[in-house]
C-alpha cells in the first residue's frame, strides 16, 4: 500500500519542481542554448565560443530592450549527431530556449536540423563549415565561414601571383574533399593545373612521403587542408622538413596557421600563406577592442576564428531579439541582410544563403615586435560570400 | 629507385619513432604481465614537462629533456607502489580497466594544467637543419630519432641479458616465489622495471612529437598505434617491438607514397595477418629478448 502512496508524493513534487522551473523562463529572459564540445580532443572549441560570448556581454550587456539575454552551455564531445539531436531537444522542451548557437561539426548541425524546423527556432552555426547545411533548414544561420569561401580566393590569388601547376593535398573527410574541390574548380576556371590531389588518410601522423610525392609532381605550390591539431602541426613540420620550402614549392593553406596552434608551430610556419577571414592581428578598433576585453576577462585566452564567430553569433542573437523577441521566423526574416562591423572586418547576412558574406584575407606567418608569430594580413578581397552554395 | 629509397628512409625513420614510443609498453606488458594502458599517458607527462620546462621557462633543450625523463622516471615510482602493485597477478580486465581510468586522469591533469591546445617543444639549432644524402635530404631530427633508438635497443639488450638486474628481473617474472627464496627483491626490481618503462614512454612521447604533437589528449590518440607495434612484436621482446615497428613504418609508407587514397587499411591488414599467423606476435616466447 505504500507504493502507490510514494508515488504520488514523487509526482506531486515532479509537478511542483517542473512548474517552479518553467515559471522564472516566462516573462523577460530569453534563452539561448549553445551546443558545442567541452570535454573530450575538442574541448578547446566549446572554450573559445563561451569566451567570445562572454566578452560579448561585457561589453554589450545581458539586456536587449528590457529582455535579459542568457546563454546555457551543453556539452556535444566530439562528431556526436545522436548527443547533438538530444542536446537540442532538451534544450528545446525543457529549457524553452528561442534560440540554438555553437556546432563545430557539420553532423552535429545537420541533427537539429528537424527539431528547429518544428520549433521554429532560429539556430547560428558558430562554425560547421559545409555548405550544404544551410539548405536543410530556414532557420540556420552561420556566423563562421566555409571551405568553399576560403579556398575559392586562395586558387585566385594564388593564380594571380603567377603560379601555374598546384597540386591538392588534403584530408580524405568531407570538409577535406569540400576544400580540394573548391580549390580545383576555382584554379582550373582561371586557367591553372592541378598536376596532383592527394587524399591523405584523417589518422596520418607521418606526411613525409605525400611531401616527397608533391615534390616529383611538379607544383610550384602546394594547396593543403586539415583538421587544425596534431595534423597540421605535423603537416607544416614536413613541408619543411621534406625541404619543399627550399625547393621554392609555394604553400597556400586556409586554417593551418590558426592562433591557437601557431606557437607550437614555432618559426617552422614563418612565411606560409594562408587565405583566411580572420586573424587576431587585424588591424581594426573593432578588433583591438575585443582582443582587450578577452584579454581582460582571461589574461591566457587566445582570439581566433572559433572565438570570433561565437562572438558575431552574440552580435546576430541580440540583433534579432531586438527585432522580433520571441518571433523564431520574424527574426529570421530580421537578420536576412543585416550588416555590422566585427572583429574581422564588415560582414553581412547574405539574404539567400543566411551565411556570412566577408572579406578573405591572404595572410604571411610573421613575428611581431616581442617574437611572437602572428598572421600578417596583406591582400584583402573583399566581401566574398559562401561559394559553395550552388554546388 | 628514387621511389624505393624513399619509403625506405621514410619508413625506417617513422618505425624508429614508433619503436621508440612503444618499447616502454613491449617492457611492462611482457616482462610484468601488466595490460599498461596509460603507458602514453607517461610520454604525455613527459611531453608537457618538456614544453613547461623549454617553452615556458626557456630551459635549454639538452638539459630539459633528460630532467624531464627522469621526473616521469621518479613518479612511476609511487605510482607503481600505490596503483599498479596491487594489480600484478589480477584479470586482464581489472586492469585494463584500472589503467585507463588513469589515463584519464593524467589526461585531466594536463587539460587543467595547460588546456587542449598543442604543447610545442621547441628543438634547439643542431636538431633542426637537414642533413643532405646525396639523393634527397632527411630533418636531423629524425636522424636523432634513429640513433636514439638503436642506442635505446642496445642498451635495454644488454640491460635485460647482460647484467644481473636482467637475471633477477626474468627470474622475478619467471617464478617470482622461487627468486624471492633465492634473495631476490622482487618487489624492487618490479618497482624499477616499471619506472623505466615509464621512462622509455617519456622519452619516446618527447622525440617522437614531430610526429605525434603533444597534447592533452595523446594517451588516446595513440593508443591503438602503440598496441599495434606491441601486438605484433610480441610482447615484452625488445627485438620482436623493433621488428614490429621498423615493418608497420615500412608498410604504411611504401601504401602513403604509393597508394595514399586507401588510407590506413595496409597498416592493418598487416596487422590481421600477423595476428591470425602468429598469435602470440612475431617473437615467440614470451619474455624473450
Amino acid at each position: 500500500m505504500i507504493r502507490p502512496k510514494l508515488f504520488m508524493a514523487l509526482l506531486a513534487g515532479v509537478v511542483l519542481l517542473a512548474s517552479g522551473a518553467v515559471a522564472p523562463a516566462g516573462a523577460d529572459v530569453i534563452k539561448v542554448g549553445v551546443i558545442a564540445p567541452f570535454s573530450g580532443p575538442f574541448a578547446i572549441w566549446g572554450k573559445q565560443f563561451q569566451d567570445g560570448i562572454t566578452v560579448y556581454q561585457a561589453q554589450h550587456g545581458t539586456q536587449v530592450d528590457g529582455q535579459t539575454v542568457e546563454f546555457l552551455y551543453r556539452d556535444s564531445g566530439g562528431p556526436n549527431p545522436d548527443v547533438a539531436k538530444s542536446l537540442a531537444q532538451e534544450l528545446l522542451v525543457r529549457e524553452r530556449v528561442d534560440y540554438l548557437g555553437g556546432f563545430v561539426f557539420t553532423p552535429n548541425a545537420l541533427a537539429v536540423a528537424p527539431l528547429i524546423d518544428q520549433s521554429q527556432t532560429p539556430t547560428v552555426i558558430f562554425n560547421a563549415a559545409t555548405s550544404a547545411i544551410n539548405a536543410r533548414s530556414p532557420f540556420f544561420l552561420r556566423t563562421g565561414f566555409t571551405l568553399w569561401q576560403v579556398s575559392v580566393p586562395m586558387a585566385q590569388w594564388a593564380y594571380d601571383q603567377g603560379l601555374r601547376a598546384v597540386a591538392t593535398s588534403v584530408s580524405d573527410y568531407g570538409p577535406g574533399l569540400d576544400a580540394e574541390a573548391a580549390f580545383a574548380s576555382a584554379f582550373q576556371a582561371r586557367g591553372g593545373v592541378v598536376v596532383d590531389a592527394i587524399r591523405m588518410p584523417l589518422s596520418s601522423t607521418d606526411f613525409a612521403p605525400f611531401m616527397q610525392r608533391i615534390k616529383a609532381s611538379g607544383a610550384d605550390a602546394v594547396f593543403g587542408f586539415l583538421p587544425a591539431g596534431p595534423p597540421t602541426y605535423a603537416f607544416t613540420k614536413a613541408y619543411n622538413d621534406a625541404g619543399l620550402r627550399a625547393a621554392g614549392i609555394g604553400f597556400l593553406g586556409t586554417g593551418e596557421t590558426d592562433e591557437t596552434t601557431l606557437d607550437a608551430l614555432g618559426d617552422a610556419a614563418l612565411g606560409l600563406n594562408t587565405a583566411y577571414h580572420y586573424s587576431a592581428a587585424h588591424p581594426s578598433s573593432v578588433n583591438k577592442a575585443f582582443i582587450n576585453a578577452l584579454a581582460l576577462h582571461d589574461p591566457r585566452a587566445v582570439a581566433n576564428m572559433a572565438s570570433v564567430g561565437a562572438y558575431d553569433g552574440a552580435h546576430l542573437i541580440y540583433e534579432m531579439v531586438a527585432a522580433a523577441k520571441r518571433d523564431g521566423p520574424g527574426a529570421v526574416a530580421a537578420a536576412k541582410g543585416l550588416a555590422w562591423e566585427s572583429p574581422r572586418g564588415p560582414v553581412l547576412i547574405d539574404p539567400e544563403t543566411r551565411h556570412i558574406t566577408q572579406n578573405v584575407y591572404i595572410r604571411v606567418v610573421d613575428k611581431d615586435a616581442t617574437g611572437r608569430l602572428f598572421n600578417r594580413e596583406f591582400a584583402t578581397i573583399e566581401a566574398q560570400p559562401d561559394h559553395g552554395w550552388n554546388r | 629507385m628514387g621511389m624505393v629509397f624513399n619509403i625506405a628512409l621514410d619508413g625506417l625513420s617513422y618505425g624508429m619513432v614508433l619503436f621508440m614510443i612503444s618499447v616502454g609498453l613491449s617492457v611492462t606488458l611482457g616482462l610484468m604481465r601488466v595490460i599498461n594502458l596509460a603507458h602514453g599517458g607517461f610520454a604525455l607527462l613527459g611531453g608537457a614537462l618538456m614544453h613547461g620546462l623549454t617553452f615556458q621557462l626557456g630551459w635549454p633543450f639538452a638539459l630539459a629533456l633528460p630532467v624531464s625523463v627522469l621526473s616521469v622516471t621518479l613518479i612511476a615510482l609511487p605510482m607503481e607502489y600505490v596503483f599498479f602493485r596491487p594489480l600484478y597477478g589480477k584479470g586482464d580486465l581489472t586492469q585494463v580497466l584500472a589503467t585507463i581510468g588513469l589515463t584519464f586522469l593524467m589526461i585531466a591533469f594536463v587539460n587543467w594544467l595547460y588546456g587542449s591546445a598543442l604543447l610545442g617543444i621547441p628543438l634547439p639549432p643542431s636538431l633542426r637543419g637537414t642533413v643532405d644524402l646525396g639523393l634527397r635530404t632527411l630533418p636531423v631530427q629524425r636522424v636523432a630519432v634513429i640513433v636514439t633508438g638503436m642506442v635505446v635497443l642496445g642498451a635495454l639488450y644488454g640491460l635485460i641479458e647482460r647484467t644481473r638486474f636482467g637475471i633477477w628481473l626474468r627470474a622475478s617474472v619467471d617464478n617470482r616465489a622461487a627468486a624471492e627464496a633465492l634473495g631476490i627483491n622482487t618487489r624492487w626490481v618490479f618497482a624499477a622495471t616499471f619506472a623505466l618503462g615509464a621512462g622509455l614512454a617519456a622519452l619516446g612521447g618527447v622525440l617522437g612529437a614531430e610526429l605525434m604533437p603533444i597534447e592533452a589528449y595523446y594517451p588516446l590518440r595513440y593508443l591503438v598505434v602503440i598496441l599495434a607495434v606491441v601486438a605484433v612484436g610480441g610482447m615484452g621482446s625488445v627485438w620482436g617491438a623493433w621488428f614490429a615497428a621498423l615493418g608497420l613504418g615500412l608498410i604504411d609508407t611504401a601504401a602513403r607514397y604509393a597508394l595514399p587514397d586507401f588510407g590506413t587499411i595496409f597498416f592493418f591488414a598487416a596487422l590481421i595477418v600477423v595476428l591470425a599467423l602468429r598469435p602470440q606476435g612475431l617473437s615467440g616466447r614470451a619474455y624473450d629478448v
